[in-house]
């Protein structure tokens, strides 16, 4: 992969960043009220400090100006102060993003675990049993709207069974073995709810995109040398089969940030997406802009990480 | 067009052993034809039954089941499915069928408003962009994946979060509250729609008959109107059937997350957000709900699936 293609894949990314600033900036703009200053709408406060007070928040100048003024502090860092929590909000976020990226990079990794086995098995038989049966199961698996399949398991496994723990507990007591039990314990059900709904829209892709490679020539004559059939399929078929497949993870990655806020708030796992729940609740207004921008700098990020590597895998792509 | 013509030329001079007895058939509509094709998704079939009991018992619920949503009973809280109650009550004694069919009312119309919007939005767009080419084509797509790229529910929660008061105290709480949900979840979901219309025109505007009625000095709304969108319409009504499904899960969703319509509007994601915390002693508040959002959009993701099979052209079954 050469240089260049990295260097424009990044310098795409750039535009694609301003505009999301631009619509997140809009909404806020067009909201009635100054969703910033709360201070100067208080009645308590004299005409003068008002004044003031606006001036120094720059409430009256011209809307592209306020948007620059923003814009710079932004890329400063300087995101605002939660009003609820008394910290600045990068701080804040900084301290709940991990539990989010982890609890969603596991989820992935179990939603490709199971789509890329039960889709590529699918196509090398279509329209057999195992297909028919894949297929309905992955269509109840994406109907199935997470926050039911969260109630669903709680149900099953914490309420009826007592195996699991519902409640994702940030300081969990104990160390080492012990310590990674309870943590995998109270990740299993957060994981699988988010893991099952992706790994479900997943394997329709993963399906018809081994059917495209096993029409291939070079699939033929591989069989035709003698090998067998697992083994055309898992040396063959599925890395080719997967190159699209990648693409789609990443585009997908609005709907999982999605599925994440539902699921860290049924579980009350610790993350951003039920800190913005909560923050939303509270008028907690510079967290709700801070988490939301995290969000759509995450999709821009896997998006442009998504094209890096499908320029990796398939170098006709980055040579265009 | 020179590709057109030595095709036709074939037919008509040499004619193939069987074309008599194919031309003595009758000839099969394209509403039959789809219908022969959708037949043979045999889930997608029962999924037509199963969406329109549903269907049906939403719309005609009220005057059978004549218990109203905000009776309260103290006497029968979080009491199971019995006779007087088919389906339990809330913590406050309210029977739930009554509100389960008034919930139903409120989420599959959202589901129906929200897809059109989507849809009217994204066929605009996409035959703007279809038909302009050069740099409106260029803008517009690069608009499209600028929202395609934009993390959908915290948008849709930080919206409603701002204009929520101001449009309640506008049209009132619930009629507020429905046209911002609609809109914004319509708002945010024009996409497919319009990539869909624009690639249709892309092949469709190149093709003969288009070409004659642009000869014949059809204007270019008029092209565009009774057309080459007509032909265009197939995969846009795959695409708008499973916006409905997703329109139910995101106003479900915001429902449950507490942020959708208010407590005293039921609606199916509203009833589990209320049920999660009885769980332990109140189980089918939250089944009944949840499965009823569950069969609507199932349902809905099969014929969805069947009419791929049915309208899409490119499909070879």
């Amino acid at each position: 992969m050469s240089g260049a293609y990295l260097l424009r894949r990044i310098l795409l990314a750039i535009p694609a960043m301003l505009g999301i600033s631009v619509i997140l900036f809009t909404v806020l703009a067009l909201a009635p009220g100054d969703p910033f200053g709360e201070l100067v709408s208080n009645p308590n406060v004299p005409a003068s400090v008002q004044a003031a007070l606006r001036a120094k928040f720059g409430l009256d100048d011209p809307v592209w100006q306020r948007y620059l003024h923003w814009l710079v502090a932004m890329l400063h860092g300087d995101w605002g102060f939660s009003f609820v929590s008394r910290i600045n909000v990068d701080t804040l976020i900084l301290q709940r993003l991990p539990v989010t990226i982890a609890v969603i990079g596991a989820s992935q990794v179990l939603a490709i675990m199971i789509a890329v086995p039960v889709g590529v098995l699918a196509a090398a038989r279509p329209y057999s049993l195992f297909d028919q049966v894949a297929n309905t199961l992955a269509f109840i698996g994406f109907s199935l709207p997470t926050f039911f399949t969260g109630l669903l398991m709680i149900l099953l496994f914490s309420i009826r069974l007592n195996w699991l723990p519902f409640v994702f507990r940030a300081d969990l007591p104990g160390a080492g073995w012990a310590w990674w039990w309870g943590e995998l314990q109270q990740s299993i059900m957060p994981v699988a709810v988010l893991g099952l709904y992706q790994g479900a829209s997943l394997v329709r892709f993963v399906r018809s995109s081994a059917m495209d490679v096993i029409k291939l020539d070079y699939v033929t004559t591989a069989r035709s040398k003698g090998i067998g059939q697992r083994r055309v399929l898992i040396r063959h078929v599925v890395r080719n089969a997967l190159i699209p497949v990648v693409t789609l993870v990443a585009l997908q990655m609005p709907v999982v940030f999605g599925g994440a806020i539902i699921t860290e708030q049924i579980f009350r796992v610790p993350g951003i997406g039920s800190l913005l729940i909560a923050s939303i609740l509270s008028n907690d207004t510079p967290v709700v802009m801070g988490v939301t921008f995290v969000f759509a700098g995450l999709v821009v990020l896997f998006n442009l990480i998504a094209d890096i590597l499908y320029g990796w895998l398939d170098p006709r792509i980055a040579f265009r | 067009m020179a590709g057109s013509t030595p095709a036709s030329l074939s037919a008509d001079t040499i004619p193939p052993p069987g074309g008599i007895v194919s031309r003595a058939k009758p000839p099969v509509s394209p509403a039959r034809e789809a219908w022969r094709r959708f037949r043979r998704h045999r889930l997608a079939v029962i999924s037509i039954v199963v969406l329109l009991l549903l269907v049906i018992g939403i719309a005609i619920g009220p005057w059978l089941w004549r218990t109203p949503i905000d009776d309260i009973d103290f006497g029968a809280q979080l009491a199971g499915p019995s006779w007087t109650h088919p389906f339990g009550t809330d913590d406050l004694g309210q029977d739930l069928l009554a509100r389960m069919i008034h919930g139903g009312r409120v989420s599959l119309a959202v589901g129906v408003a929200a897809m059109l919007v989507a849809v009217i939005v994204g066929v605009v767009i996409g035959a703007i962009a279809g038909m302009a080419s050069g740099w409106l084509d260029a803008l517009l797509m690069w608009a499209s994946d600028l929202f395609l790229s934009l993390p959908q529910l915290p948008l849709l929660l930080l919206i409603i979060y701002l204009f929520r008061d101001t449009l309640r105290r506008l049209l009132g709480t619930e009629g507020g509250v429905f046209v911002l949900i609609v809109v914004v979840i319509g708002g945010l979901r024009w996409m497919p729609v319009a990539r869909l219309v624009r690639a249709q025109f892309f092949s469709l505007r190149e093709k003969e008959f288009v070409e004659a009625a642009r000869a014949l000095g059809a204007s270019r709304l008029r092209l565009v109107v009774r057309h080459i969108l007509p032909n265009a319409m197939g995969p846009v009504i795959v695409a708008a059937t499973i916006e409905v499904a997703n329109a139910i899960i995101a106003e479900s969703t915001l429902s449950f997350l507490g942020l959708g319509f208010p407590p005293d509007v039921p609606t199916w994601g509203r009833m589990l957000f209320d049920a999660q915390d009885y769980l332990d002693i109140a189980p089918h508040w939250a089944l009944f709900p949840g499965a009823a959002i569950f069969l609507a959009v199932l349902s809905i993701n099969f014929i969805g699936d069947g009419l791929r099979d049915a309208l899409d052209a490119r499909r070879v079954i």
